[in-house]
């Protein structure tokens, strides 16, 4: 098993007569790289995916034939000479493992040997578009492929940039998606196509071939070989657009704990990420190196800028006043930050009224305070909420707070940039290898066939790298200097130019029955980005509800933090469920239990096996409190159980138990590792996690001040896994967050009777 | 010119003295592994070993290296590449998410288990709390340096469904 992060270049063999017509078309698709590599293994075959919103399935070579670039083929597997196996992942690598589950998947319905396994990341290409509302075919190829390939592919390359730059990796989406109706069709219809080719050849029913470790199979005459043997035969087969996936009992690969493909190359050094990238044919000391700086205030502009020290300083090359942002070039990025921070500018008012966080929440409470009890948009709801409080038994008010916070990967954040000979190349961490290159085009002013993006593994991302501001930045220095630079940011500018997770305002009121049952709910927040279900308390049984959105402006622009509006959503919902229970004189955990709606088995599911791995109803010693909550987030729900321990008066964590249901986990190990980073992540945020505005600017500046949970302070943590079904298949990226916030807020409370209604809780207890 | 070795090789750097370590060896020496996480000394992903020590290279300066030696995570493997105990262990307890800050990780998990081959969960927070994991392998972390230290046993993949 092994990782190829780069897909080799590669030279058609040397010619022959017959092969001719066939080696000048693989010269042209060598240079798209992976196709090339098909030409050295000679005969490989080659499956794709392939997505065409729409139309019908089955008729994959009249469409091909009349196409005129609508075809994607976005996923692949590549069976070479050496019986290797490629799995080729349009998806990108920032920690979550889906090179190697995506791989497990195909190649477990292609019955494939995972010890001769390989994973190469996809092309930065419109070929390897991600969707998972389209329909799907399924088209094999070699390379002596019919002559109708060729222009689909080319129509291809000139369309996608401008219509499909949906190669995204977030929205815990990589096996829910790609991986269940990509990758594991494409090894089903690949085996079905080999297992084809041998019987011809064997003269035997298909029926009776068995496969097994890359090997096909026929016990009554004896017959066996290994797929490569019938790898270019298996390519005139016809193809079976909907192959027989396996069912769970056949599994071989998934549901197992496979050792993930990327980690060997991150535990020796050798793994490179974006900031390492290298230019080829270049020493890593020729290269040039930048450091930024923008304004400090969001949407202001460079003016003028005062640059006499720096010009004089070792190793500087060019300053640059880009308007937007101020650049030093160097030899070296220690040279180029230390210049630039000798640089004094100038920078343009902003127009915006917010200068500090009161000012923000000011603009908040303001909004909120317009829409009143019923006011502003509605964004779910059922009943009367505003009668039935008005005659609930028991009523209690609530209003959360939650901080602007930035992503902060260990990565910060870089991009290296060459542009000339009317060509760009890109090396850069991003979870949206394709919308880079169309940031890239539009800056430059040039095609986006021009323009190719190198992505290696992301040093985190939590959704930052979904944002392409940086690689903009990084094409305007390059194409201002003319040779290749990499610009890195400084942590501070990581984290004082970001863009952020919002802060938000929730008020609840809600209504209790004489005999505890929470009747009427209603909350209006300001803030409401992505998924729409976030905001709604949809898993419990609540007759009256009124959920309402009163947006406000924010000061400090918004991108998508890991779980997105779960991230305060959860809090503010678990935390007023958790109010409403102890209002109602009932145990937490027994009261959502009772409050369940329809369909919410396995709401219970983990609900009840979080109360038992917690020991839940086990008194807890004085001072110590276990706060429970529980919130379904991209397709899993989980439920945390956090015991914290307050007998210091300060936030000691001691346990977190989750239980989660993600329908089907199909690597439980690496499942659980996403869990419980996402329960660090979590705690993180609630401890400590908060961007401040001072002056219009973000304050907090790196981790002295924008602190992290560290080894001292990680609690023990124990993630169980309840397969209800096997779909839908839920992700496991996100689903870990949004509860542990409320868990601790309930926690505490549970210890202290302190309820903690704003983040970061750390700081009350200073 | 500041003359050191750097996993048993002797390099002539010629640089700004005051140049952080960090950055003579990713640009000037093209070695990578090594990681810029924040440039104060606060997270731990530029870990390498001077004399034997973890340091925080993003903070020392180069000239601190003259006459010394340098250990990156490039030269904690054997020589034919074999993996020591603490980097199975990282494998064996699938640590690293991103991989970001494990170079830094295990730099500093090598030089606890030299000095200290039998680390308590206090040993491990002492050692090991100046280094951050974004992505929150903490748990595993402290898993994997018990491993390499023989106190617990290693995860085998079978087992860990």
């Amino acid at each position: 098993m092994s990782e190829q992060t780069d897909i080799p270049e590669v030279a058609p063999e040397t010619a022959d007569e017959t092969a001719k017509p066939e080696r000048s078309r693989a010269a042209k698709w060598s240079r798209r790289g992976f196709i090339g590599a098909g030409v050295l293994a000679g005969g490989a075959l080659l499956i794709g995916v392939g997505v065409r919103p729409g139309n019908p399935v089955g008729k994959l070579s009249p469409l091909v034939a009349g196409g005129t670039g609508e075809e994607l083929v976005n996923s692949w597997v590549k069976i070479g000479a050496d019986n290797i196996v490629t799995a080729i992942i349009p998806h990108c690598e920032m920690g979550q493992g889906a090179h190697s589950v995506l791989a497990q998947m195909l190649a477990d319905e292609l019955d494939a040997d995972w010890s001769q396994v390989e994973v190469m990341q996809a092309p930065t290409d419109g070929s390897y578009v991600v969707s998972d509302t389209a329909r799907m075919f399924v088209a094999p190829f070699t390379m002596n492929a019919a002559d109708w390939i060729e222009p689909t592919w080319e129509g291809l390359f000139t369309q996608i940039g401008r219509f499909a730059d949906v190669m995204i990796t977030g929205g815990s989406s990589s096996i829910r998606s790609t991986g269940q109706y990509q990758m594991r069709v494409a090894g089903a219809a690949a085996r079905k196509m080999l297992v084809g080719a041998a019987a011809d050849e064997w003269g035997v029913p298909a029926s009776e071939i068995v496969t097994r470790d890359s090997t096909l199979i026929h016990e009554a005459s004896g017959n066996s070989a290994p797929y490569s043997e019938f790898a270019a035969a298996a390519a005139e087969q016809p193809m079976d657009h909907s192959p027989k996936l396996k069912d769970p009992k056949d599994y071989r690969l998934m549901g197992k704990s496979k050792r993930r493909t990327d980690i060997p190359a991150k535990v020796n050094g050798t793994a490179d990420f974006g900031i390492d990238a290298k230019i080829p044919g270049m020493e890593p000391s020729d290269l040039s190196y930048a450091a930024v700086r923008r304004p400090p205030i969001p949407g202001t502009s460079v003016v003028s800028m005062d640059a006499e020290t720096a010009k004089g300083m070792p190793g500087v090359q060019q300053i640059l006043n880009m308007g937007s942002f101020i650049a030093v070039v160097a030899d070296g990025y220690w040279n180029a930050q230390q210049a630039l921070n000798t640089i004094t500018a100038e920078y343009s008012d902003s127009e915006s009224p917010i200068k500090s966080t009161a000012d923000q929440f000011a603009a908040f409470a303001n909004a909120l305070d317009a829409a009143g009890d019923d006011g502003g948009e509605k964004a779910a709801g059922r009943g009367n909420a505003q009668s039935a409080y008005a005659e609930a038994a028991t009523k209690i008010e609530a209003e959360y707070k939650a901080p602007f916070l930035a992503h902060a990967p260990m990565e910060p954040i870089n991009c290296t940039a060459s542009v000339k000979d009317g060509k760009c190349d890109i090396w850069t961490s991003t979870q949206v290898p394709l919308m880079a290159r169309s940031a890239a085009a539009k800056a430059l002013g040039m095609d986006a066939d021009a323009i190719t993006v190198h992505h290696p593994f992301l040093g985190g991302a939590f959704g930052r790298r979904l944002e392409n501001d940086y690689v903009t930045m990084a094409v305007r220095i390059a194409k201002a200097t003319s040779y290749p630079v990499k610009m890195i940011w400084s942590r501070e500018e990581d984290t004082q130019k970001a863009l952020y997770r919002p802060a938000d305002l929730s008020r609840f009121k809600g209504g209790l029955d004489a005999g505890g049952k929470l009747i009427a709910y209603n909350n209006v927040f300001t803030q409401r980005h992505d998924p729409a279900e976030a905001s709604v308390p949809g898993i419990y049984d609540i007759p009256n509800t009124s959920i309402r959105v009163a947006e406000a402006d924010l000061h400090l622009p918004f991108s998508a933090w890991r779980s997105v509006d779960h991230s305060q959503q959860g809090f503010f919902i678990e935390s007023f469920i958790d109010e409403a229970a102890h209002a109602a004189g009932a145990d937490p955990l027994e009261y959502r239990l009772n409050m369940l709606g329809a369909n919410t088995e396995r709401h219970r599911g983990v609900l009840e096996k979080v109360a038992q791995l917690s020991n839940w109803s086990a008194p807890g010693a004085e001072g110590i409190g276990k706060g429970v909550a529980i919130v379904e987030s991209f397709g899993t729900v989980a439920a945390e159980v956090i015991e914290v321990d307050m007998t210091s008066g300060k936030p000691k964590l001691l346990n977190v138990w989750a239980a989660t249901d993600a329908g089907y986990v199909m690597n439980p190990d690496g499942f659980r590792n996403q869990i419980e980073g996402g329960i660090v992540f979590g705690l993180t945020a609630a401890l400590y996690g908060e961007i401040d505005i001072v002056g219009g600017a973000a304050k907090q500046s790196n981790f002295h001040d924008y602190k992290m949970l560290r080894m001292n302070e990680t609690p023990a943590i124990e993630v169980a896994i309840i397969n209800s079904g096997t779909v839908p298949v839920g992700g496991a990226g996100e689903p870990g967050t949004p509860p542990a916030a409320p868990a601790l807020a309930n926690a505490i409370f549970a210890a202290t009777g302190k309820r903690l209604r704003e983040m970061p809780f750390g700081k009350q207890f200073a | 010119m500041i003359t050191f070795t750097i996993n048993g090789k002797t390099e002539r750097v010629d640089a700004d003295p005051a140049m952080p370590i960090l950055w003579v060896v990713r640009e000037k020496l093209g070695m990578t592994g090594t990681k810029f996480g924040c440039g104060i000394a606060q997270c731990g992903a530029c870990t390498v070993h001077l004399d034997g020590e973890p340091i925080r290279s993003c903070s020392m300066p180069l000239g601190a290296a003259e006459g010394r030696a340098i250990t990156t995570i490039e030269g904690v493997s054997g020589e034919d590449g074999e993996l020591n105990a603490v980097q199975q262990a990282w494998i064996s307890e699938q640590v690293p998410q991103c991989g970001y800050c494990q170079s830094g990780q295990i730099m500093a998990a090598t030089a606890l288990l030299r000095d200290n081959p039998a680390p308590t969960d206090e040993d491990i927070d002492a050692a090991m709390s100046g280094n951050i994991c974004r992505c929150g392998t903490y748990k595993r972390i402290r898993q994997a340096i018990k491993v390499a230290a023989g106190i617990e046993q290693a995860t085998d993949e079978e087992t860990a469904a």
